[in-house]
């Protein structure tokens, strides 16, 4: 069996222009070692919706991915503002979004959502004030 | 993928072995190795960005010169739509078509004619419902060829139309044959006018299809001190171009999406910032888009590192030539609405073709990842290029790959002399 590989990237909270690029980055990586594209496709979309989450909600954080030889798992966490209700965080059109984001075509609420549609498995663990950390797994 | 047959090469004794070319190539396909640039032939799609940025002019693209096609009986000049935009003061594209004709060629076929039709079929194409969108436009190869070994997932999403260029070719030909029945096949020869590389690797190894209708590639500079010449004879030339504005603009970046007449279009030029459109598309980030044009060369064609003009003055010069054109003169006759001739359609589809992929057994290629990563930490992330590759990362994967060694790594060779220094002081001090 072959040792796990993590990958890990500090996602900048400042720019709207570079997020995503960490999920760019893994979807480059996971192509190197030959996943097939279907899984690399439900990764990188469930992991860019992660990050300008992080992006918008939290001023940044770490997403961590690591591979196994069966699944990917995909860890976003931050220090960011928590998530005080996560059902409703979790239906489709709830957005806390502000305003100026929402006016660049983010903010739909369907971040949460499509991370779960993505994923095989998706954990939310949230500190109202302390943080938020998302894990996804992705089987295959 | 071992015969495919390139363009873009190097004249060795130009090379400096400098990194420039290194840096820009979009596959990160070209090392230094042994004092001069390397291309990796498998990652290579032709694009002509290291052709443009040598300063040694040590990058060269194989084109054809004229003179290789004098035997043939029957020459037919397939002028790119780029080609209008490199001349000063031209407002009638009819001196343009009069002095190929004047250069040697027998006949002239507009490729602008060809993309006109290109341009309603694909029209049709869109109104379908069974199709993958948004479509991405294959006319540029260089972005067709990426699709193929960088985004397995959007391969379906090729327009699967043959490109202008393919088109102008066999209606030339048949036009030819119509007129004058006593030429063979044989006899006729259909050479493009070509502002780029990746045309002439194209026509080489042709993108959904068999075998290409184009017979061989002559590129602008190539022709242009000649036609410019040829040009200047003419004084009245004959009405006989048969394009409108439609075919005109292919030339720039946005010309085949404006002809779609459906504003739900994206079009991007330049091939660093086609790569992250088609990054987001496949992350499905623009929703709601029906097509996309992608340019590999920054303004589109006439960008193109077969060109004579910058790409903006040509294109600035394209806007005064379509001024007084109709907006096109070639229309298909109105069947079915999303009818699209058999012959006008790929029949070998695009097939991804994992050149990135570290090892065919994964887990193997999970093991080289591994040590990729550990090896990557060794190193300063400088990205300064000096052992060859373009980046750090590069470098930790050529070697992964067997095809470089650590202390090639300048820091790591200072680290190593040092600790030798160090040693030997302690040995003489005893």
């Amino acid at each position: 069996m072959s040792e796990p590989i993590r990958f890990h990237f500090d996602v900048d909270g400042d720019n709207f222009s570079s997020a995503g690029e960490a999920s760019v980055q893994v979807k480059r990586m996971l192509r190197q070692i030959g996943i097939s594209p279907d899984v690399i496709r439900k990764v990188s979309v469930a992991m860019y919706e992660g990050e300008i989450n992080m992006v918008i909600h939290a001023n940044g954080g770490d997403a961590d991915v690591i591979v196994e030889p069966n699944k990917i798992t995909i860890v976003l966490k931050d220090v960011g503002p928590g998530i005080a209700d996560i059902n409703l965080a979790m239906q489709e059109g709830y957005s806390t979004a502000p305003e100026n984001v929402r006016s660049l075509g983010f903010g739909a609420g369907m971040g949460l959502p499509n991370m779960k549609r993505y994923t095989d498995d998706m954990k939310i663990e949230s500190e109202v004030g302390v943080g938020t950390t998302v894990t996804m797994t992705v089987l295959f | 993928m071992s015969n495919f047959k390139h363009s873009v090469f190097l004249q060795q004794e130009k090379c400096k072995g400098c990194t420039n070319c290194v840096k820009r190539c979009p596959t990160e396909a070209i090392r230094i190795q042994n004092g001069h640039s390397v291309i990796d032939e498998e990652r290579c799609i032709d694009c002509g960005e290291c052709i443009k940025h040598c300063p040694y002019k040590a990058k060269k693209a194989l084109s054809d010169k004229l003179e290789k096609y004098k035997e043939y009986k029957y020459k037919i000049a397939l002028p790119a739509p780029a080609l209008y935009g490199q001349f000063d003061n031209l407002d009638d594209i009819d001196f343009v078509v009069s002095g190929l004709l004047e250069c040697g060629f027998d006949h002239v076929f507009e490729v602008a004619k060809a993309a006109e039709i290109i341009s309603e079929y694909t029209r049709n194409y869109l109104r379908r419902t069974d199709i993958a969108k948004p479509v991405i436009s294959s006319a540029c190869p260089v972005i067709a060829r990426l699709i193929s070994k960088r985004f397995p997932y959007l391969c379906d999403n090729l327009l699967p139309i043959i490109p202008p260029i393919e088109l102008a070719a066999k209606m030339a030909k048949e036009e030819v044959k119509a007129k004058h029945p006593e030429l063979k096949d044989e006899d006729i020869c259909a050479i493009f006018i070509s502002p780029c590389p990746a045309k002439v690797s194209y026509v080489r190894n042709p993108i959904g299809i068999e075998k290409s209708a184009v017979d061989g590639v002559v590129s602008i500079s190539e022709i242009y001190f000649l036609l410019v010449s040829s040009m200047k004879k003419i004084v009245n030339p004959e009405i006989q171009s048969q394009t409108g504005l439609v075919g005109v603009s292919w030339a720039g970046s946005g010309g085949e999406a404006a002809a779609l007449f459906n504003d739900k279009y994206l079009s991007a030029d330049g091939i660093e910032n086609c790569i992250k459109v088609l990054d987001e598309i496949e992350n499905e980030n623009f929703a709601g888009l029906e097509f996309i044009e992608l340019n590999a060369c920054s303004g589109g064609c006439v960008g193109g590192a077969l060109t004579v003009e910058n790409p903006y003055i040509a294109k600035a010069r394209l806007q005064i030539l379509r001024r007084y054109l109709p907006v096109s003169q070639n229309h298909i006759e109105r069947t079915d609405p999303t009818e699209v001739p058999k012959s006008y359609i790929w029949d070998q589809p695009i097939e991804y073709s994992p050149v990135m992929q570290l090892d065919s057994d994964m887990s193997l290629a999970m093991k080289k990842m591994a040590d990729i990563q550990a090896i990557y930490e060794m190193f300063p992330h400088l990205d300064c290029g000096a052992c060859g590759a373009p980046t750090c990362r590069a470098f930790a994967e050529d070697v992964v790959k067997n095809n470089g060694d650590v202390s090639d790594c300048i820091f790591i060779m200072r680290e190593k002399i040092r600790e030798l220094y160090k040693e030997r002081e302690e040995n003489d001090g005893k």
